[in-house]
């Protein structure tokens, strides 16, 4: 392989799989504030 | 306005439309949907067409500028109106439920052919245990197993390809009738992860064949003039509508099935990176096997290299007979796309039942019955007859140009322009929604996101008015191409037309709605998600 495709086929793998594990962690993060159960509702 | 007697009904209505259980489950299930087999088929191919390592850069542009706003549009819209696509379009604005029906008789016009692609990639499956196919695998494919005569449509049944599609339906209606979590949920929960291992062991596989290097070489190499080519960019664009599943009803109706207190940005951006890094993953494992096939063959990577039918059918035939380990790889490539292919074909057909369900207020068995059995036995007269990959083709060629394309691009146009409706939806997403989107999303969504398209629409209207598409006769691509995507919109306002049933909240979001508010009437669950529907009744 060329080094310019050896070099493409990184940033790509990077860019792509590295924002899905960014994107898989700040939901986690977020995520778990989130699903904390509700304080019980009251009619008003 | 509501009154307190349908706020109190509201929940029970939502309870019994049914929803995933969890944000594990809907982003399993929408990324089941998003990958199909065009990330399959389709993405390596066009990624080498158009520049190959630099085709990197306008489609991540697409992906970020276009792809994921609109993503996040469509969840908006369908997580805030609590709805399938019509109803979500009645609650944003009542003369815009034509608008939803659109989208339904598309997804209802790909699901009777999808069902067709994943019955031949079934029955290549066991095909490439002995290789059936020969050495010609061309002429075993529209020979043998097609059987494909003339350009005509006919009624001459193929039963090598009726039994697989008759199987198809029947797991697929068998799962639409379990419903939402039961159903769809717990495909997603086991396809989706053996999707990922069948497809990397088939990566790892066809890395370890000899001249893989070329391929990827071929696929890798930057073409940077590419980047000031127009064409590229409306490649890289198109490519990203249509892997996505954006624009044509899914994402609004799966995203009616989730929680009201999730966060519906964080899952975009999920399912949009996940749906991308699996193209990825399809460009590096075909492109390492077509650089064995051109070794093998010892011809240069562009002889070889095709997309769609001729990629699967064809061109990874010929490498399964040659690769060491071939039935192996067959079974890995052509498994693989029957799970993509059942896992985005119940999220098409599940636009249409969840429709059907919200206007009629059925059953599930009764709305999957209603719109299953005509969708199967439509497939099956069309598509398991010596005609059917022509009318394939031409249907799938029209319905995705012009049905998804218009109707994608008409619907961004209205919610944010006619009915001025983005502040509203991105303040729903940031409730629990994080990043927050803001100006930069309501920019992407109301003017790139549409330009993009327009000019997606504009190259293939250009092309298809240069030149008959494929050659097909003229009257074919008239009647099953032009006249089949003018007649679904004006069915689809004709279909709206119809009365909702009683106590139908149309008049905006439904009561309790609104994750930030409290509820007044009984929560459906305990963190405002609505439960499965219990599968049949």
């Amino acid at each position: 392989m060329s080094t310019a495709a050896i070099v493409m086929m990184v940033v790509a793998m990077a860019v792509i799989w590295g924002g899905l594990a960014l994107a898989v962690a700040s939901l986690l993060h977020h995520g778990a504030v989130e699903d904390r159960p509700e304080a019980p509702r009251r009619d008003l | 306005m509501s009154t307190p007697a349908r706020q109190a009904a509201q929940p029970d209505q939502e309870r019994r439309r049914g929803g995933f259980s969890s944000r594990r489950v809907f982003i399993l299930a929408a990324i089941g949907s998003a990958v199909g087999l065009g990330n399959i088929w389709r993405f390596p191919y066009v990624a080498y067409e158009n520049g190959g390592g630099a085709f990197l850069l306008p489609y991540l542009v697409a992906l970020l500028t276009a792809g994921i706003p609109f993503l996040l549009l469509d969840y908006a819209i369908g997580h805030r109106h609590r709805g399938s696509a019509p109803l979500s379009f009645a609650r944003l604005r009542r003369g815009t439920e034509g608008l939803g029906w659109w989208q339904v008789g598309i997804c209802f016009v790909i699901a009777v052919y999808y069902a067709a692609v994943i019955a031949w990639a079934l029955r290549y499956t066991f095909f490439s245990l002995d290789e059936a196919w020969g050495a010609d695998p061309q002429g075993f494919f529209f020979g043998e197993f097609l059987q494909a005569g003339d350009v005509r449509v006919t009624a001459d049944v193929v039963p090598g390809v009726l039994v697989p599609l008759a199987l198809v339906w029947l797991a697929v209606l068998v799962i639409m009738a379990l419903g939402v979590q039961r159903g769809i949920g717990a495909t997603s929960l086991v396809f989706i992860p053996v999707l990922v291992l069948a497809f990397a062991a088939l990566v790892v596989q066809a890395l370890l064949l000899p001249g893989a290097a070329t391929g990827l070489d071929a696929l890798f190499t930057p073409d940077w003039s590419a980047l000031t080519s127009a064409p590229v960019w409306a490649a890289a664009f198109g490519q990203i509508f249509f892997s996505l599943s954006i624009g044509f009803g899914i994402m609004i109706t799966y995203s009616s099935y989730v929680g009201r207190r999730e966060d519906m940005i964080g899952s975009g951006l999920v399912v949009g990176f996940a749906n991308s890094g699996f193209e990825l993953l399809a460009g590096i494992g075909v492109f390492a096997a077509l650089g064995f096939m051109a070794q093998a063959n010892g011809v240069a990577v562009d002889e070889v290299a095709d997309d769609g039918i001729g990629l699967a059918f064809i061109a990874f035939p010929a490498i399964i007979s040659e690769a060491p380990a071939g039935a192996l790889l067959g079974v890995l490539f052509f498994g693989c796309l029957v799970i993509a292919g059942i896992t985005s074909l119940v999220s098409v057909i599940e636009v249409v039942i969840s429709a059907v369900r919200d206007k009629l207020d059925t059953g599930r068995l009764t709305a999957t019955l209603l719109v299953g059995v005509p969708a199967a036995v439509l497939s099956l007269v069309l598509f398991s007859t010596t005609s059917g990959i022509y009318v394939l083709d031409v249907v799938d060629h029209f319905v995705n140009q012009y049905g998804i394309l218009v109707v994608a691009l008409v619907s961004m146009v209205v919610v944010a322009w006619a009915l001025r409706a983005l502040p509203a939806l991105g303040a729903h997403l940031n409730v629990h929604g994080r990043p927050r989107v803001g100006t930069g999303w309501r920019l992407l969504t109301s003017v790139v996101a549409p330009v993009a398209l327009a000019v997606v629409l504009v190259f293939a209207l250009r092309d298809d008015l240069a030149a008959r598409y494929e050659d097909y006769p003229f009257w074919l691509l008239l009647v099953l191409g032009w006249a089949l995507v003018v007649a679904l919109p004006i069915i689809g306002f004709l279909v709206a037309r119809l009365p909702w049933r009683a106590g139908t909240h149309l008049d905006g979001p439904p009561p309790g709605s609104d994750p930030a508010e409290p509820l007044h009437a009984p929560d459906p669950a305990p963190n405002s998600r609505p439960q499965d529907d219990g599968g049949p009744r």
